[in-house]
Formats: C-alpha cells, structure tokens, sequence
C-alpha cells in the first residue's frame, strides 16, 4: 500500500481513561486507505529525549468523518506530549504502515478478537471492518479494573463483548484466557493485541484448540518501513522486520514458546 | 541555480547528497515519500559473502537527540542482492552504492568482486568500522594494518571507486585515512557510529542485547565534524562527511570543513523526506551566498 507523509490536523483529544487519550486526525483531502492492524508513525516535537517518531496503531477510521483515531496511552516523554495536542493542532503522520489482520473470508467464519490493556485499540477498527463484510464478530476484552476497560460503547457498536478484570469489578474476575466463553463457544479464527503474556496465553488456547491465530506485536522500531532492521522478531523465515512483515503475524510463523 | 555536481574519483554525483548504509534500505522502502532519482547516491545496506541474521533483539535504544543500535550487519549475501535486489533498483537514476563488510579481507575482496560484475553499480562503500559484530567489521578498521589489510585485497579484485567507512572508535582517524589511501582507496567516508551503551536502571541490565552499540544521530555531529576536518587536511583523496547530519546547514559545515559529498543517516527515521530538503537547501544557500558552485564552499573554512 501506498505510504503518506502528512502533517494531519488534530480535530480533538478526549480523555478517555487518566492513562490514555483518543487522538482523533483529519486531512482536508480525503485520508489514504488503511486496513485493520496497520500503524502510524508520528513526530513527537520539541524533545531531546524523544528523538524517533512512536508508533501507534490505528484504532478507527471514521470514513465519513475522514477521521484517523488513535488510542495514546501516555507512558513516557514522548506519548505524553501527544496527549497534550489539542484541536487545531498540526501533527506529522508517516502511514499506513505494516501489514494488517486477515479480513474475513466468508461469511460463515466466528471470529473473536482478545484484547487486553491498550492492546484493545486496533480490534475496534478491525471489528468495525468485520461487521462491515457481514460476519459480526466477538470481542474479548481484559483488564486491570472496570475503569481500565476502554471505549466500551465503541465496542458494543460492532459485535458482542464479553469482559474479564483482574479485581473482578467488571465481568468475570481474571484473565481472558480463563473466561467461560472460551468453554462454551468455537471460533474460527483468533485476533489478539495487548500484552505478550497475554498474547501468548492466547496463542497457547489456540494452538490447544486448533484454531487460526493471529497477534500484533509492539517491538521497539525506530524507520517503521524496514529499512533499520531494529524490530526484529525471530520467525520460521528468519529475522523480520516487525514494522514491515508485521506488526500482525500468524502465530504459526513465530518461533515463540507457548 | 548553482552547480551542485561533485566528482569522486570516476563517479559524478548530481549533488551531494546520500543516504547512509542501513538507514535507506534499498531505496525502495522510501520510493513513495521522496524522488529517489533526486539524490546524488543511495548507499545501501551493508552486504556480505555470506546471509547473517543479525544480533538479537532488542537492537535499538533511544538516547538523547540519537539512538544506539547493534543491528549486527543482518543481510542475505551479495548472490542474493544481485539475483533478487539489484534488477530491482539498478534502474534508478542515481549512483546506488553497495556497502561491503567482511569477516576476513578474503571475504571482503570475494564479495567486492561479485559485486564488481554489477554494470549499475559504479562503487562500494567498504565498512571497516561496523561496531556490532564480532567477527571482522571494526576490527579491521582500528589499526592502520588492519584497514590496510583488507583494502589491499580488495583493491586487487574491484576495479570501480573505492569509498573506504572509517570507524571513529580510534585514536588517530587520520592515520587510518592515509593508511587506506596508501593501498588506492579513492575516497574515504566518516564517520561510522560511535561504540555506546544504555542501561536499563530498574532491571540492572543493559538496553541492548549484546551490551553495546553504535551511536548515531545530532548527538554525534560535532565529533564527526571534527573528525572530517581532521582527515581531510591529512588525505588527497576525497572525504565523504557523515555523522548526525539532519539539516542543510549541518551538510554545509561538513562540506566546510572539507567533505566533497555527505551522507545522512539516522535522520531519515525522522523525516523520510530530509535528504530532498538537505539538497535544496545546500542550492538555496548557494544562492543567497552567491556561489556558482558547491565547489565554492568545499573546504573553504578561513
């Protein structure tokens, strides 16, 4: 897919959790396409410390709006920058970047996308296309406590969504992994983002039950196009660029230890 | 519009602009954010006898205003980039230079002179100075012997310009120059990364997984600068500037203070697009300063 250097204007930032906000982005030409998993890069200005751009995945499109969403949990100088844009603000964009999730084949597929933490922000795209393409998918959606659940009413638009919290404030109490649904339903195929215990437990559950699996991994990356070789994740062809090759990768081609 | 054409020994440059080994790819991977033909080289990523996978990961760590890498030369041979990289690029209407690194000057002159064979391929950059593997790399090119060494072999078995990548990891670079000029090199680039380190404070141990890196980025410019200006009063041949360069006016101060042509690196990770605006704005100065050519600047610090 073609590939974009904007300078995109930021049209708000909403607080959506203390840790995270959602950037949303417009262009005044209509924006380039983009497909579910694939990521941003953007400039954070004005920092020594946060010399590279930070990657960020695409958390929605919003077609008729010719918005790009972006979940940012502010985790460091960098990210913290950008939950201080405000609208009207301009930010440099380097996407769409990487290669995505697989989208439905048919329409008689059961899909169920895991998400946990930030790792919720691509599956909302990502459903939204699924739904589009009549096959309406399951969401499986972790966290700390309820208040860490995020954009819940964004999820309830596109499919089912079914809940795990560590403290059990919301949902089942646990893991996603240990949710009843797992138990009681069969999937086609697995979509997962978010932590890689978590990923790999879920890696792990699907390997166990015989299903397509399908993660998004956040290596450390500095070009975002392949050029530098720094994200690399060892596969079953070798080194690859997470940033180019991924970041969504069947787990059949991970060497991972599940 | 003054002239922005530089020479390095047989190899003319449209202008003296290129982008730096590994952080270009092969040109290809920015082909939708800039006119690749609108440079004066691509330089592209260190090539060797033989496929490397590379260090672990993590390879990469940011520091400030840089980053830290030990990439470890990951590459699938010289027989694969002429099989299935160099029909790929050779086209492109600008010098494409192959960066060449070896364990052994046998290696480095086999894989020279595989490359030697490439018609759309007009010079090498040979890297004596990678600081990320153990075998070869920078080992050559810290002591005058060493460097001298592998560039004997491969002067022997490649025939076009000869650009030899210094490691600024010595003590006298400029004793390293005149050592690979002595065995022909026809230019010499500099510098290669600076040998660095980072350490994560909470779990005791060091951000990158073989320990150490190299040191890229404006936080190494002025060491660089300083290292060029050193070597090319010290050399006749031509000197390539590198070394945190991400601005014109940067480019400018390493043409001043003796570089024929200049490389930028790191900074294509921050905007793909700067080696165009680096080139632009070397012409606008030229301009504005009423130069005729960017011969009116190279080495002109009073």
């Amino acid at each position: 897919m073609k590939k974009y250097l904007l300078d995109l204007k930021v049209t708000s930032v909403q607080q959506v959790h203390q840790r995270y906000v959602l950037i949303k982005l417009t262009d005044e030409k209509l924006l380039p396409p983009m497909l579910p998993g694939q990521f941003v890069e953007v400039r954070v200005e004005g920092s020594p410390s946060t010399f590279l751009r930070r990657p960020i995945s695409i958390n929605f499109v919003d077609v008729a709006a010719n918005e790009l969403w972006l979940l940012v949990a502010a985790v460091g100088e960098g990210t913290r920058r950008l939950a201080c844009l405000r609208a009207g603000d301009k930010v440099n964009v380097l996407f769409p970047l990487g290669h995505g999730f697989s989208l439905p084949q048919s329409v008689t597929e059961r899909l169920l996308l895991v998400g946990g933490g930030v790792g919720v922000a691509p599956l909302l795209y990502l459903g939204a296309e699924m739904q589009r393409l009549g096959v309406e998918p399951t969401f499986l959606l972790g966290a700390r406590t309820k208040a860490d659940l995020l954009m819940l009413d964004y999820f309830k638009r596109y499919g089912r969504v079914f809940i795990t919290t560590e403290d059990g404030s919301e949902g089942e109490k646990g893991f996603v992994t240990n949710h009843s649904l797992l138990k009681q339903e069969q999937f086609t195929r697995i979509a997962t983002c978010g932590p890689t215990p978590m990923m790999k437990a879920v890696a792990a559950y699907a390997r166990q039950v015989g299903c397509d699996c399908e993660v998004s991994l956040e290596n450390l990356m500095a070009c975002g196009l392949g050029a530098c070789l720094c994200c690399v994740e060892k596969t079953t062809e070798g080194n690859v660029c997470v940033c180019k090759d991924g970041p969504v990768f069947n787990i059949q081609k991970l060497l991972w230890q599940v | 519009m003054a002239s922005l054409s530089v020479k390095i020994k047989d190899l003319t440059l449209k202008n003296p602009v290129m982008t730096a080994s590994g952080t270009f790819g092969y040109g290809l991977e920015f082909a939708d954010l800039m006119p690749l033909d609108g440079i004066g080289g691509i330089i592209v990523k260190g090539t060797t006898l033989r496929a490397r996978e590379g260090n672990d990961y993590p390879r990469m760590a940011e520091t400030a205003s840089g980053m830290l890498n030990c990439v470890g030369l990951q590459n699938k041979g010289v027989d694969y980039f002429c099989t299935d990289i160099y029909p790929q690029i050779k086209d492109i209407d600008t010098n494409i230079i192959v960066n060449v690194s070896g364990s052994s000057p046998e290696d480095y002159a086999e894989c020279a002179a595989r490359i030697d064979s490439l018609e759309c391929i007009p010079a090498i950059e040979l890297n004596i100075s990678c600081p990320n593997v153990k075998d070869g790399g920078m080992a050559f090119g810290v002591s005058c012997s060493g460097a001298a060494s592998v560039v004997k072999a491969v002067r022997e078995r490649y025939h076009k310009t000869l650009i030899v990548k210094l490691s600024p990891n010595v003590t006298d670079i400029a004793e390293i120059a005149r050592a690979v000029e002595a065995e022909g090199a026809d230019s010499v680039s500099l510098i290669n990364t600076l040998m660095g380190m980072a350490i994560d404070i909470e779990r005791r141990r060091p951000l990158l997984s073989i320990g150490t890196g190299g040191l890229s980025g404006p936080a190494v410019k002025p060491v660089a600068l300083r290292m060029v200006w050193q070597v090319a009063r010290a050399v006749k041949i031509p000197v390539v500037g590198l070394g945190g360069i991400s601005t014109a006016k940067d480019a400018i101060e390493f043409l001043m203070a003796g570089a024929t042509a200049i490389e930028i690196g790191t900074a294509n990770f921050l905007d793909p697009t700067v080696s165009i605006k680096v080139r632009d704005g070397i012409n606008d100065w030229l301009d504005a300063h009423g130069c005729q050519s960017v011969y009116d600047i190279i080495g002109a610090i009073r």
